[in-house]
Parts: C-alpha cells; structure tokens; sequence
C-alpha cells in the first residue's frame, strides 16, 4: 500500500535568464490501487507536473511538497526517486547511443531491485514481457531507444514499467502518436502493471481514446497550472463531448 | 534533389561551425591545389584556410623546410601471401592514389628516401597484416611512405600502428582495386612530444570497398588527411575516427570525400572527446559531390563530447553538391558536454548519477569500437579509453 501526496506544488521552469511559474498549487493524492487521469489542454502544465514529480533538473519547486509514503521526495536525487517506488513513462523518451537496450534494463532492474536479477530467471522474464508488448527480441541488442519509432519508444516506455514494477507510475502522454494496434498493445501492458499489484497510476493525456482501454477511477481536469475539477469516469465523457472550451481553450478532447 | 541535415541530439549545442569563424568555404574544394612539388606550394603562415586551426609553431618546421635527421622504424608483420617490400623512390606504383594538397604532403613525397609497400593478393582473403611505424625520437624529424594495394577481390586488414617520438611527416597510400575490401586502422598512439602530419590517399575502384578507421589518442600535435576518390562505380568507402585529447594536445582530422565518379557510396562518423586544458580537436568534414556523380549517397556526423573546462572542439562540415541526381546527402555536428537529457533518463530509471554517468560516455565511443573487427587491437583501445576516463574520474 503506497500514497502519493502532492501538496500546493509550485514549479517554475528555468529558461536562460527568467523563471516562469507553470504549476501554481497542485493537490493530489494518489493510492495504490488507484488510476488517476489528468487531462487538459496542450500548455496547461501536465508534462511539467510529471518531470517536477520525477525530478528533472530544468523544473524548479518553488513552494509545496510532495510525499511518498510520508518520505520527502522533493529531497531525493533523481535516481532515489526511482529506487523509493516512482517511475516515469516518458512522452519524448530519450536516445543514449552505444549503450543496448539489454545493458540499461539490467542496470535498472539491478538498480531498483537493490540487486543484481538471477540472470537465466531475467533473460527469461524480458523475454516474455517483450513478447507481451510485440517487441521483436532484436531490440535487446539496439541501442536504447535509438533511431526507435515513436510507437516502438512507448512499447519500451511500458517495458521498463513491467520490469521495475513501480510503486506509482506516471504515464505521461503514453498515447499520443500511437496508432490503434499499438495503443491497444501499450494499454493492455499498463493493465498488467496495474493488475500484479498495488499500483497507483497518474494517466496524463490530451485525449480521452485511450480511456477506452485504461479504466481511471479518478478524473481530473488540468488547466493553467492547476487541478480546477475533479471527478469520475463520467467527467471524461463530459470532456469527450464538449472539449476544453469551458476550461479557456478551443481544443478537443477527442480524436475523432 | 534528397539533401537531408540532420539534428543534432536534444541537449547538445547547435552546429559550431569552426566556432566563430565563417563557416562558408572561400572556394570549392575542386579547386584545391595539390602537387608533387613542395616548392609549388608557398610556405603557410597560418591564415590559409587549410592552416587556420593548425599551432604553426608546433609542426617542428615540417612545414617550412625542416631536414630529416633520422628515420622511422618501420617494421610489418604479414601473414602468408601477403607481399612486402621497400621500393626506391621512382617506383612507378609510388603515388598512384593520390597527389599532396598541402605543403607538408609535398615535403614528405621530396624528402622520403624509402617507401614500404604492401601487396595484398587477388582473390584471396588473408589475416591482419601489422606495420608498426615507430618515431624516429625527441627532436628527430622523418619522412615516410607507405603504399598498399589491395588487387582485384583481395580481403584483407591493415593495422599501421604509430609509436614512439619525434616529428613524422608521411603519406600513405590505399590502391583498392575491383572488387577488393580492404580495412585499414590507423592508431596514433603516439609519445607526449610527437609531431605527426599524415595524408593518406585512398583510391577505390569499381564495387571497391575501404573501412578506414582512425584512432588518435597521443602525441603533441597530430594532423591527418584522409582523402578518398573512386575511379569506377559502386566503390563504397566508410570513413570512422575516434579521438581523445588531453590538456595541450592538439588533434586534427580533416577528411575529404571526392565524389566524381556516379553511384558510390560514403559515411563518415568521427567522434572525439576533450579532457583538460588546451586540448584541442579539430574535424573538417569536406565531401563533395560532382556533377557528374549521379546516384551519390553519402553521410557525415561528427561529435564531441567536452569533459572538462577549458578544452576546444571545432567542427566544421562542409557538404557542395553539384547534382541534384544523388540518392541523399546530409550531415551532422554536435558538441557538447555530457547530455544531462541522456543522465536524466537512465536516473529516473533508478540508475545511481555516477554509474549513468558512465554508461553515457562508454555508450559515446562504444559506438565506434564495436566496428574495429580486429579484436586484439580493439581491446588495446578498449583499455586505452578506459584508462584516459579513468584519469578524469569520468
């Protein structure tokens, strides 16, 4: 059983000489077990909430905490972050040249576990949590994420959820540039996480399509930097029909 | 026409091209000079354009009529088959590849007084053949010449391995004939004090294929000169550098690919790391594709990773396309310091900063190493980088 407490978060980005607030008091709990999506228009802050929360160097808070299981995460390095139970799925995954895909899961697992995986009981669980996702093995021995399709970046986003089995992930913007097949690949992987345990997950996302596949107890509307509606799963009907006019912006909620 | 340019890696700073300086060439590179003749060549004070990035004062006069001294020790280790043989100068096979195009290449054309020459035999595929050039010690200075031809459908791998001290001005010459697939590394592992300025010729003929690959990891102040030009269709030339400058080391590599024959191939990835103060590296990537060089593909990236304060990286690629029937052409610079967007990753990944840290710069020269397919000398360098990362803590 793990809760994330997020507490009147206030998070500037640092551009070269001026910083600009985009979180302007953030409150959220999220408990094991339960999927939260925050949606909202593009710029209203959700990738920023997500990088604060895992600690990327470019976002600075400002006022607020944010406690995992009462621990300061804001206190923690990036990479204890990760170890202490939180994890990112990126939208724009990056590229590291020269280092494989096979390499990196190992150190992570290695990493997170707090000790190296036995390696013939690993060699066999990536194996199956690659098959899973439609990841040819060949991938294994590539470069991480390098010259990696946008829907091959997330199939190995949600691998890496698989494998380090966090305590709360964030799954931010997971959907966008996926076609049909590999949203229904990528979310039936979220569902596993989700079933093999407590799992707490924050489901960013632009458009409610992959609600059809993730169920969310919880849905929150995102805009100018905070949390302005909460509620749930009918909210995001309410979100597919109308958009985001009512919350200031000419955008649609849904891709059709 | 299919001109692509790609971008350079999020994180990385934008093209430096030759850091301040105009980035335009003054003229084409078909209208480079080059001779035989080291008096056709006027004496260079450092302005010219091929000689603005070089330490003048640190060419031991190579440049400005220096007199051997001394000799390099040239010893080869050639298995079966392989043909080796020292050749006065006039032999007719001697500068067949290519022609100087600066004044140090002339210099050493006039003033070697023995050539090594290597013969790789058609249709054969034979094992490593070694030439270790040892320098001809502090304070000496030598000229040299090394040609090897690779006849139609050899196989085959040359290692020319660069020891030692002193100042060593030389050309080097690969005949790849019809067919043949010739791999060349080239190691620079040269004493603190060393000079070297090499220009190496490579000619390719018809579905012709060269790997050559430069390692330079010592000396005071390395320049090599890589050309490559074909003489019939399908030759495919892959040109990899790896360099490692420390504190006061200057290393220049400057490659020009010469496309004037239609449907040839190549890529050119040169990647190099700077640690300490004053050093410097130096890569100039010119390519060029002429009009009559149809169905051209090439490429070319070069990356710097800067690990420390006070070192200097210029790169400056200089792409002219005189058709717009090529199959693609682009390129690609980037320098910078550790990629924190790379670092950030792998961190949010549980990986501990220092060992990601690790992973990053490993996983920037691995890239390379991984194509030297001579394994004993792969696992020299290997353990060479490893023990420069080491010296910085990196």
């Amino acid at each position: 059983m793990a809760t994330l407490e997020i507490k009147d978060l206030h998070v500037s980005v640092n551009t070269d000489e001026t910083a600009k607030e985009i979180l302007k008091g953030v409150d959220l709990t999220i408990k094991s077990g339960e999927t939260h999506a925050i949606m909202g228009p593009n710029g209203s802050g959700k990738s920023t909430l997500s990088y604060a929360i895992a600690g990327h160097p470019k976002y600075e808070v400002t006022s607020g905490s944010v406690l995992l299981d009462g621990e300061d995460v804001l206190e923690m390095s990036v990479d204890e972050r990760a170890r202490a139970g939180l994890f990112l799925a990126m939208q724009y995954p990056v590229e590291v040249p020269g280092v494989s895909m096979s390499n990196f899961l190992r150190t992570a697992a290695t990493a997170v576990r707090g000790e190296a995986p036995n390696l013939r009981h690993w060699v066999k669980e990536v194996k199956g949590a690659m098959a899973d996702l439609d990841i040819d093995p060949a991938f294994a021995e590539r470069s991480v994420n390098e010259g990696f399709s946008g829907g091959e970046k997330k199939r190995h986003e949600i691998l890496q959820l698989g494998l380090l089995k966090p305590k709360i992930a964030i799954l931010d913007e997971t959907d966008s540039g996926l076609d049909v097949d590999a949203l229904r690949v990528v979310s039936e992987g979220v569902n596993r996480y989700k079933a093999s345990g407590d799992a707490g997950i924050m489901l960013i996302t632009h458009y409610t399509r992959i609600l059809k596949y993730i169920q969310p107890d919880f849905v929150h509307v995102f805009a100018n930097g905070r949390i302005v509606e909460s509620g749930g799963r009918e909210l995001a009907d309410v979100l597919e029909a109308e958009g985001y006019v009512k919350y200031g912006k000419q955008e649609a909620a849904s891709t059709s | 026409m299919a001109v692509t340019t790609h971008d350079q890696q999020h994180g990385l700073t934008a093209h430096s091209h030759g850091a301040g300086a105009p980035s335009a060439p003054v003229s084409s590179r078909a209208d480079h000079f080059t001779s035989f003749d080291v008096n056709a060549f006027e004496v260079p004070g450092g302005r010219e354009e091929i000689w603005r990035f070089t330490p003048m004062k640190r060419l031991a006069n190579l440049h400005n009529g220096a007199e051997a001294t001394a000799a390099a020790k040239i010893d080869v280790n050639a298995p079966e088959g392989v043909k080796v043989e020292t050749a006065a100068k006039g032999d007719e096979r001697l500068g067949t590849a290519g022609t100087p195009g600066d004044r140090i290449a002339a210099q050493a054309w006039t003033s070697f007084t023995e050539a090594t020459v290597v013969t790789l035999p058609k249709d054969t595929k034979v094992g490593p053949t070694t030439v270790t050039v040892t320098g001809p010690g502090k304070g000496e200075v030598a000229y040299g010449h090394l040609h090897v031809k690779a006849e139609r459908f050899a196989e085959a791998v040359v290692v020319v391995d660069h020891r030692g001290s002193g100042a060593y001005a030389d050309n080097v010459e690969f005949v790849v004939e019809d067919g043949a697939h010739l791999t060349v590394v080239a190691i620079q592992d040269w004493a603190d004090d060393a000079v070297h300025v090499s220009s190496h010729h490579a000619k390719l003929g018809r579905d012709a294929t060269l790997k050559h690959t430069v390692i330079t990891l010592g000396g005071d102040l390395v320049r090599l000169t890589p050309v490559v030009t074909y003489t019939g269709r399908g030759g495919d030339a892959e040109l990899l550098g790896l360099y490692f400058a420390d504190a006061g080391q200057h290393l220049e590599h400057r490659t020009f690919v010469d496309h004037a024959v239609s449907n040839c191939r190549s890529n050119v990835v040169y990647k190099g790391a700077l640690q300490g103060d004053g050093a410097h590296t130096v890569w100039i990537g010119d390519v060029l594709i002429r009009a009559v060089a149809e169905g051209t593909e090439t490429f070319e990236l070069n990356r710097n990773l800067v690990l420390t304060d006070g070192a200097r990286a210029d790169s400056v690629p200089n792409l002219e396309i005189e058709t717009g029937e090529i199959e693609g052409a682009g390129h690609a610079s980037a320098t910078g310091r550790f990629d924190d967007e790379q670092l950030f990753y792998l961190q949010a990944r549980g990986i501990p900063e220092e060992q990601a840290r690790r992973l990053v710069v490993r996983g920037f020269f691995h890239e390379i190493l991984l194509k030297i397919d001579v394994p004993e000398v792969r696992e020299r360098l290997e353990a060479a980088i490893e023990a420069e990362l080491e010296a910085v803590g990196a």
